[in-house]
């Protein structure tokens, strides 16, 4: 033992050293969310707290449960394929509280040329018109219903 | 009653399981919802959709997205048949009010609809340096916005530029697939609106998903393939000037 006989501040050392690491794992402990490294190296707890993000638009068959008389309108014409929400907006709030929160009037004349306004970059097959000169300003539920748009098939 | 040392020796550890579980606080948004039996993907028929920016719109609503910033958008693109490497592109407010009658008469015109490829091997998740951005088991990349410093790195490491830094919480933000909504049954809230189907989520884990027979019988291809990302948007009818 004669190679450790001054060796007592090395002993020190290494206790100031193992001192410092027993604060690093206590504080890393308090610092580190629990749930973190879960699934890999992130907080686990945020997949579930977007997750529970609130709702805007309610989705297609919230609209079948109440106005299957519309929906019915609907899937005989053009726009089968077009969700309820996709023109009247997000209306989870309309489907929390159907009394109270009444979904807006839409203005036809805003909304249908978003889609059918002519555009050399649409899909060639697509029904597109210049809008100023097929109508002239009227509002374009004046002769088609948007939830069967065909002449004459007397939607709503 | 009595705490014995019987009893208290059956309790704790019974403490100490309820105990781990109070600290992870697990908030349960989705009991059933299984992450393991999902793998989520998005379709883009590019022949069906008609710009009229309806995704562009229903993701700011959903998602209280600032004006003048985009989870996801759409371009334009024209392409002259003599210059294919060099197509001009515009997307007015991002397409989220539609586009104007274009100057460019012939030549190849679409749209291209945008959004985060939530890749496999997602170049923004790798340089994240506190584990703020993550791809969950079910292969959507995320921003723990309670995590993230706003380095802007991830920002600058997506190849496709679908992140930006929100100028009200100053953290990364970018599309999250509705996650929200895909883990409550329904789609995401740009799929729900497009009026033509243009856009389509899919659970590549699910072989009753039509995305299954689409892919068989079409031809598809995603943003950068040469990036190896492990990009999970698939794109039909993608012209080879799209960048």
């Amino acid at each position: 033992m004669k190679n450790f006989k001054d060796a007592a501040h090395l002993f020190r050392l290494a206790a100031v050293f193992l001192v410092g690491f027993v604060v690093f794992l206590v504080v890393r402990s308090f610092l580190v969310p629990r749930s973190f490294g879960r699934y890999g190296h992130y907080r686990a707890n945020a997949i579930a707290e977007i997750a529970a993000l609130p709702i805007s638009y309610a989705g297609h068959q919230a609209c079948t449960d109440c106005h299957s008389d519309i929906v019915e309108v609907k899937s005989k014409g053009v726009h089968k394929g077009v969700a309820c929400e996709s023109c009247h907006g997000p209306e989870a709030a309309h489907v929390q509280d159907p009394g109270s929160v009444i979904p807006a009037k839409l203005d036809t004349s805003l909304l249908c040329p978003r889609c059918h306004e002519v555009n050399i970059a649409k899909p060639k097959g697509f029904p597109q018109v210049e809008t100023a000169e097929h109508s002239g300003g009227a509002a374009c539920n004046t002769c088609h219903q948007p939830h069967s748009p065909a002449i004459g098939t007397g939607g709503n | 009653m009595d705490i014995t040392r019987r009893r208290l020796l059956i309790l704790l550890p019974a403490a100490a399981v309820a105990w781990k579980y109070v600290l992870a606080g697990t908030p349960e948004a989705a009991p059933n919802y299984h992450m393991s039996e999902h793998w989520w993907a998005m379709l883009i028929d590019i022949p069906k959709c008609i710009g009229c920016g309806s995704c562009v719109r229903a993701c700011q609503l959903e998602n209280h997205v600032p004006d003048g910033y985009f989870r996801t958008w759409v371009e334009r693109y024209h392409v002259d048949d003599w210059q294919m490497e060099y197509p001009k592109v515009d997307s007015p407010d991002g397409g989220k009010e539609g586009f104007p009658a274009s100057k460019e008469t012939g030549g190849k015109n679409f749209f291209v609809p945008k959004l985060c490829n939530h890749c496999a091997d997602s170049p923004c998740t790798q340089v994240c340096p506190v584990g703020a951005t993550f791809i969950t088991p079910d292969g959507v990349v995320l921003v723990d916005q309670s995590y993230c410093l706003g380095c802007r790195y991830c920002i600058q490491a997506c190849p496709y530029g679908c992140r930006f830094l929100n100028p009200e919480t100053k953290t990364a933000n970018k599309c999250t697939l509705c996650y929200h909504r895909i883990t409550k049954g329904l789609t995401t809230a740009c799929c729900e609106v497009c009026p033509t189907g243009a856009r389509q989520l899919a659970n590549l884990k699910d072989p009753n998903d039509p995305i299954h027979e689409f892919l068989k019988t079409h031809s598809v291809q995603v943003l950068k393939p040469y990036m190896a990302t492990g990009a999970k948007c698939f794109y039909a009818g993608l012209d080879g000037s799209v960048r």
